[in-house]
């Protein structure tokens, strides 16, 4: 059903748009034959429009903090321009805030094609800003790229399925499945009864880690663990009591979940008051940012979760030739704050926007650009990019591996890769640890 | 068997938040009949100028910034009484409600240009995870349990400051009947605005202490809101110790709930508070004048 609509109103608007293109194509070699009329070949080319989507206000808004700096950064690299097929046009990157609402994403990106007929469009940062962004670039026929998003709330979040895919949509990030493996391999790391505790809400990432087969259960089952699960709680709640009260009967050790991180921080305190000690915490979504691990205080100590990128990666980008440390070093000195994974994620989108656009053979065609994407590999500040992708042809998977929060002085936690079982090129910094292992 | 007892003792100690919250929003309906909707907004800008107000000072304990914090909140509440609020007093009681939904949106926005979008948190130290051993295996936090020592407490007082002071009895008289107070020579824009400067004490006091049980960020206030509303409902409209009252009822409304599934916490709290409007629509203990 949404395939057969997509397709009508690609019909019906796509061909007014590239109608446009063309007649603006055929304006700028009017404008450069009367303009020049000799060889000046970098001042008659038109500007290639970057369209960029992003929360930078409202509920989201941590995950575009590093914008302005990631921006800077790219715009300096293209301030000469980018070569395409030979010449060398000049560089528009076109930013609105999507004010971390699905509508105004979707209304912002309308925006982006239909007024300022952008070339191609980025967007990052939860399904809630990437869906509707990259619903509009499929339904109008634009290139899109994004990242920042499990592949398959995405994917099939969207309404695609294996066979079909899209045609104009792509996406690069990890998935569930890679963080099920990771935490798995973390707890399977230590010695403990297996018997696992979930707080998983009634949300979509709830309901994801919760699902019986994509999610956590069969593969908990499957390794040896215990799952106590005491139901999708709603995710407004601010008192854990029931689940704490589960887990201390049923002798929980290892404490997962997805929360955000106000609900994080009220139930680990509840869970000291109450007296709930799990060997083992690992934690989505709550445990991202560093300004939120502070937030909780000391007792944060050797909290784990996931790691998407890090300056402990061993890449590098294309477009600056930093490596990830360094990229993080600039980051922290410039800004004065802590670096976050969102940053490397949100660089790498431009990188790989750049890259298929140099390769692209014709700026002025929408299908060539689309060509160009389906053609990428390249080596982006968060790992190896390519597409057509797996485990379907629009996503590329980038490594996932699990890290501890570790307080390094009174106000600063490092987040310390600790397992990187699968991705052996990214090295461990230490081995996971026990919470209460030092008497704290 | 212990499993409801601890449920019942949780959802106290979680009610007792629920009527801190609530007892402004009780206090200014109660006198004015206004509902302030950028109430929760309130207490989160409360937690955030404690906050800062820590870092500037460095007070060892947020709730050393109470000092500051409580006479900064009764200065904010009186102003924005007096110069935006009590002009838009008239016939349409929307108004004023209007202006409120307003003041959300703009401390939502301020604080989100003046703090980011971080989660933050007050650091109570120890008394964040201090508890107290009961026998069978319970065990109650002293940071719940001094919580519903100061929301009694708190509502004991602005009883004792409506029904026994001079100010209390001018106030129930603007109240009772807003032009017969005036012409009685009774200041009634001064005494409106003394009560939303009483509010505002008590978002203070809700800042503080929520900052410390949980953390916050710019856009967690209309979260609470509701919560607020509900015990003030529950209790009945401009009763005290109703608010006080209706703030356990939902907490343990929630607790019990969440002991059947964790998915019925915020639903069994929603269905008390709707079983309750329909067995006494005007709450459980109205006042006896309306």
């Amino acid at each position: 059903m949404p395939e057969a609509r997509n397709l009508r109103q690609e019909g019906s608007t796509g061909v007014s748009r590239r109608d446009f293109v063309k007649g603006s194509a055929t304006l700028a070699l009017l404008a450069s034959a009367g303009a020049t009329g000799c060889r000046s070949r970098v001042t008659a080319n038109r500007p290639v429009k970057i369209g960029f989507v992003s929360p930078r206000t409202g509920s989201l808004a941590a995950f575009s903090e590093a914008d302005p700096f990631v921006l800077a950064g790219i715009r300096k690299a293209l301030a000469g321009g980018l070569p395409i097929a030979g010449t060398i046009h000049p560089v528009e990157i076109i930013e609105k805030d999507s004010r971390s609402d699905p509508n105004r994403a979707a209304e912002v990106a309308s925006d982006l094609i239909k007024t300022d007929n952008v070339d191609i469009i980025l967007t990052a940062n939860t399904p809630e800003t990437v869906n509707p962004v990259s619903d509009q670039a499929e339904i109008i026929g634009v290139p899109c790229i994004t990242t920042d998003a499990p592949w398959q709330p995405y994917f099939f979040g969207r309404g695609g399925t294996p066979e079909q895919g899209f045609d104009w949509t792509f996406h690069f990030f990890w998935g569930i499945e890679d963080l099920v493996a990771v935490y798995t391999n973390m707890w399977a790391s230590l010695q403990t009864n297996k018997v696992v505790g979930a707080l998983w809400g009634n949300d979509n990432d709830g309901n994801a880690f919760s699902d019986p087969r994509q999610g956590f259960p069969q593969v908990l089952a499957a390794k040896g663990f215990k799952l106590v699960d005491t139901g999708r709680f709603e995710p407004a709640t601010n008192d854990f009591s029931a689940q704490i009260s589960a887990f201390k009967s049923a002798q929980v050790e290892i404490l997962t979940g997805v929360l955000p991180p106000p609900g994080f921080a009220t139930f680990w305190s509840q869970a000291a008051q109450q007296g709930f000690k799990p060997k083992i915490a690992t934690i989505a979504k709550a445990l991202l940012f560093p300004a939120a691990v502070e937030s909780i205080g000391e007792r944060a100590h050797r909290l784990s979760t996931e790691v998407w990128w890090s300056p402990n990666h061993p890449y590098r980008s294309g477009v600056t030739g930093q490596t990830a440390a360094e990229f993080c070093t600039e980051f922290e000195q410039k800004t004065g704050r802590q670096w976050t994974p969102p940053m490397g994620f949100k660089h790498a989108l431009f990188e790989v926007a750049i890259d298929v656009l140099k390769r692209t053979r014709n700026i002025d065609s929408p299908e060539a650009i689309r060509n160009a994407i389906l053609a990428t590999n390249y080596g982006s500040i968060v790992g190896p990019i390519s597409w057509p992708g797996t485990p379907v042809k629009n996503v590329c998977k980038t490594p996932l591996v699990g890290g501890q929060w570790v307080s390094a002085n009174k106000s600063r936690f490092n987040l310390l890769v600790v397992n990187d079982e699968g991705q052996k090129q990214i090295p461990t910094q230490a081995a996971l640890q026990p919470l209460d292992s030092d008497g704290a | 068997m212990n499993g409801w007892i601890d449920s019942i003792l949780q959802g106290v100690m979680l009610g007792a938040i629920y009527a801190l919250f609530a007892a402004g929003l009780s206090l200014v309906f109660g006198v004015m009949r206004l509902v302030n909707v950028a109430h929760g907004d309130f207490i989160v800008l409360s937690a955030f100028i404690a906050l800062w107000l820590q870092r500037i000072t460095g007070f060892s304990s947020p709730f050393l910034t109470l000092i500051l914090l409580v006479p900064l909140m009764f200065l904010v509440g009186y102003v924005l009484q007096r110069v935006i609020l009590n002009p838009a007093f008239g016939a349409d009681i929307l108004r004023p409600v209007l202006i409120t939904f307003g003041l959300s949106v703009i401390i939502q926005n301020g604080l989100l240009q003046g703090f980011s979008a971080d989660s933050q948190k007050l650091h109570g130290g120890k008394l964040e995870v201090a508890s107290i051993a009961l026998p069978g295996g319970l065990a109650i936090g002293v940071l719940p349990l001094l919580t519903l020592g100061v929301s009694a407490a708190m509502i004991g007082l602005l009883q004792w400051m409506l029904y026994r002071t001079k100010l209390g009895r001018a106030l129930r008289a603007t109240s009772a009947d807003l032009s017969t107070a005036g012409l009685m020579g009774v200041n009634t824009s001064h005494l409106f605005a003394m009560a939303a400067g009483i509010a505002m004490v008590t978002v203070a006091v809700a800042g503080v202490f929520t900052g410390i049980r949980a953390s916050f960020d710019a856009v967690s206030g209309p979260d609470w809101l509701i919560f607020a509303f509900e015990a003030v409902i529950i209790g009945g409209l401009g009763s005290l110790w109703g608010t006080l009252a209706g703030g356990l009822i939902l907490g343990m409304a929630q607790t019990t709930g969440a002991r059947f599934s964790p998915g019925w916490q915020l639903l069994s709290g929603h269905l008390v508070f709707l079983a309750i409007l329909i067995l006494c629509p005007r709450g459980l203990f109205p006042r006896r004048t309306e």
